[in-house]
């Protein structure tokens, strides 16, 4: 499915952020669970993330470290204290947007869908 | 082709990029890496791998674009860098004719009036009044600013002409001392805000980062100008000119002005040359700082004896905290914000505890100087000083030990340095317009 460039702007971040809660990662697994969370309908750039990650960092929501468990050498990401109040903002900020949505569609459900005659 | 050789061959074409820094390159390419694994376990082979691969990361131009916005420090590094060497020549001539015209500027008054002299109190309370509204036209000049943001730093320099030109000080008085260093720091201020095109707000990190490599360059100058002087003056002796009083009352002011535009054109001309440079000098001198503080701290230590109440003791403290603020602030400005905690940034740490425990007893003897002798403009001065520099020391303090401990970005330690510029603002604007009537001008 296309998504409009401004939602996906505005939802990135939470995304990236919600990701980082389940644990550490990298920019690889980043990708590959949003790839894996969207069954495959929300498509990145993937160098994109890059810079978004860089800002997490500079703002102290997420700190960076270099490590190479497997031989390869990556840059892991971990949520810090400050990250983590990010993301609760972020959620009730969606939860509060997805509710209004929800409730406005429920009350347009006995108009006709679109796509139909 | 091997795939090692063409994702050589991909870091070099994405190294070229001033926007991306070797780690970006790096973990760009720990992602190639891990994305043409997975390619090839679905099948494809080396060429298709890295070709899908590159193809997935994005065009070069949107992904540079993208990381120059996160870092805007590094696009700033872009926007200055002129590729053409025939606009760089236009470009030095052009700076060169600004530099004789501060050459010249700073002369007239003399031309005016020929009794002034030139290390007169004039020129104390005057030299920055009459170079740094120049520097300011060519680098608004040079960066097209546009007229209407030249307003408030125009005002700017016209207060502070009328000012310091309005009161009636003592000759040499230390009012008047005070007034020429502090009014020298408020007009840098005001040149910081043209120098970054009336974007104060933003980048002001950019100036500070300026302001060191620009002192560094001058120093380079003025070593070499020295000794061009002393030589010049040797050698006429040696023929029987004696030509001391011209260089002295010429020569000298003349090229100090005209110096100032070099050093700032040479800044942004030779960025690489500075890059390269003024990292390696914080990293020799902020250790040598370092034990310089411990040792003196000991020695107070050993011996009993805190910091002696005599004035000139006293300044010399003061000009000590400044320099040592000014390789904080530096070395902040040239760090990799994204960086781990280093051993640098313990020796940072050590640096300013040390700073703060030498400004705390700095901060005794001058409170015992006031206490027996009452306030003179020096003094509170001096105070004034200590205290804007204590508030600084601490909270930079407490910020830099968060970032060692992992609980806060570098981030937070370089806004507040940058929140904090509007301080020094303050405190020498209400030197140079509130002490001198307050101390009746003495």
């Amino acid at each position: 499915m296309r998504i409009a460039k401004d939602l996906m702007a505005a939802s990135a971040t939470p995304i990236v952020l919600a990701i980082l809660s389940e644990g550490e990662s990298y920019g690889y697994a980043i990708l590959k669970r949003v790839h894996q969370l969207s069954g495959g309908e929300l498509a990145w750039t993937d160098g994109m993330l890059y810079p978004l990650l860089h800002r997490l960092a500079r703002l102290g929501l997420a700190s960076a470290a270099w490590r190479s468990p497997d031989g390869r050498r990556r840059r892991y990401y971990v949520l810090t204290d400050r990250g983590r109040r990010a993301l609760e903002e972020h959620r009730r900020q969606w939860d509060l947007v997805s509710g209004v949505l929800r409730g406005a569609w429920h009350q347009a459900r006995s108009l006709p869908a679109p796509g139909m005659p | 082709m091997d795939i090692d050789t063409q994702i050589a061959e991909w870091r070099t074409y994405l190294t070229s990029r001033r926007e991306v820094v070797t780690p970006d390159v790096d973990e760009l390419e720990s992602h190639l890496r891990d994305q043409v694994d997975t390619l090839r376990a679905v099948g494809l082979d080396d060429d298709e791998a890295f070709l899908v691969a590159v193809k997935r990361l994005g065009g070069i131009d949107e992904l540079t674009r993208e990381f120059a916005r996160e870092h805007s420090d590094r696009l700033w590094k872009q926007l200055v860098a002129t590729p053409d060497s025939e606009a760089a020549e236009a470009g030095s001539w052009m700076m060169l004719g600004w530099a004789v015209l501060a050459a010249v500027v700073v002369q007239i008054p003399r031309l005016v009036q020929p009794d002034l002299d030139a290390a007169g109190s004039f020129y104390l309370r005057n030299a920055a009044l009459l170079v740094l509204p120049v520097v300011a036209g060519y680098f608004a000049w040079k960066r097209r600013v546009p007229p209407r943001r030249l307003v408030v730093p125009a005002s700017a320099f016209v207060a502070g002409a009328v000012l310091a030109n309005a009161y009636p000080y003592v000759r040499f008085g230390s009012t008047e001392v005070l007034t020429g260093i502090h009014l020298t720091i408020v007009l840098w201020l005001v040149f910081g805000t043209v120098y970054l095109g009336g974007q104060w707000r933003v980048r002001r990190m950019d100036f500070v980062r300026f302001t060191g490599e620009w002192f560094i360059y001058y120093v380079l100058i003025a070593l070499g100008g020295g000794v061009l002087t002393v030589l010049t003056i040797e050698v006429f002796a040696a023929i029987g000119v004696q030509v001391e009083s011209f260089v002295f009352n010429w020569v000298l002011p003349s090229g100090a002005a005209g110096a100032v535009l070099v050093a700032g054109w040479l800044v942004e001309a030779k960025q690489a040359v500075i890059e390269n440079m003024a990292p390696v000098l914080t990293k020799v001198f902020t250790p040598l700082f370092v034990a310089m503080f411990l040792a003196s701290v000991g020695a107070m230590i050993w011996t009993g004896h805190g910091i002696d109440q005599s004035r000139d003791v006293l300044i010399l403290f003061d000009v000590l905290l400044v320099v040592v603020l000014g390789l904080l602030l530096y070395s902040i400005s040239a760090r990799d914000p994204l960086a781990e905690p280093a051993v640098s940034d313990v020796l940072q740490v050590v640096l300013v505890v040390a700073a703060l425990v030498i400004d705390v007893l700095a901060l005794v003897a001058i409170l015992g100087r006031i206490t027996d002798m009452g306030f003179t403009a020096n003094r509170t001065a001096g105070l004034g000083l200590n205290l804007v520099l204590l508030v600084n020391l601490a909270w930079s303090a407490w910020l830099s030990i968060g970032f060692l401990r992992g609980h806060r970005p570098f981030g937070d330690l370089e806004r507040w340095q940058t929140a904090y510029l509007p301080v020094y603002l303050i405190w020498a604007i209400l030197v140079v317009a509130v002490l001198p009537p307050v101390f009746g001008f003495s």
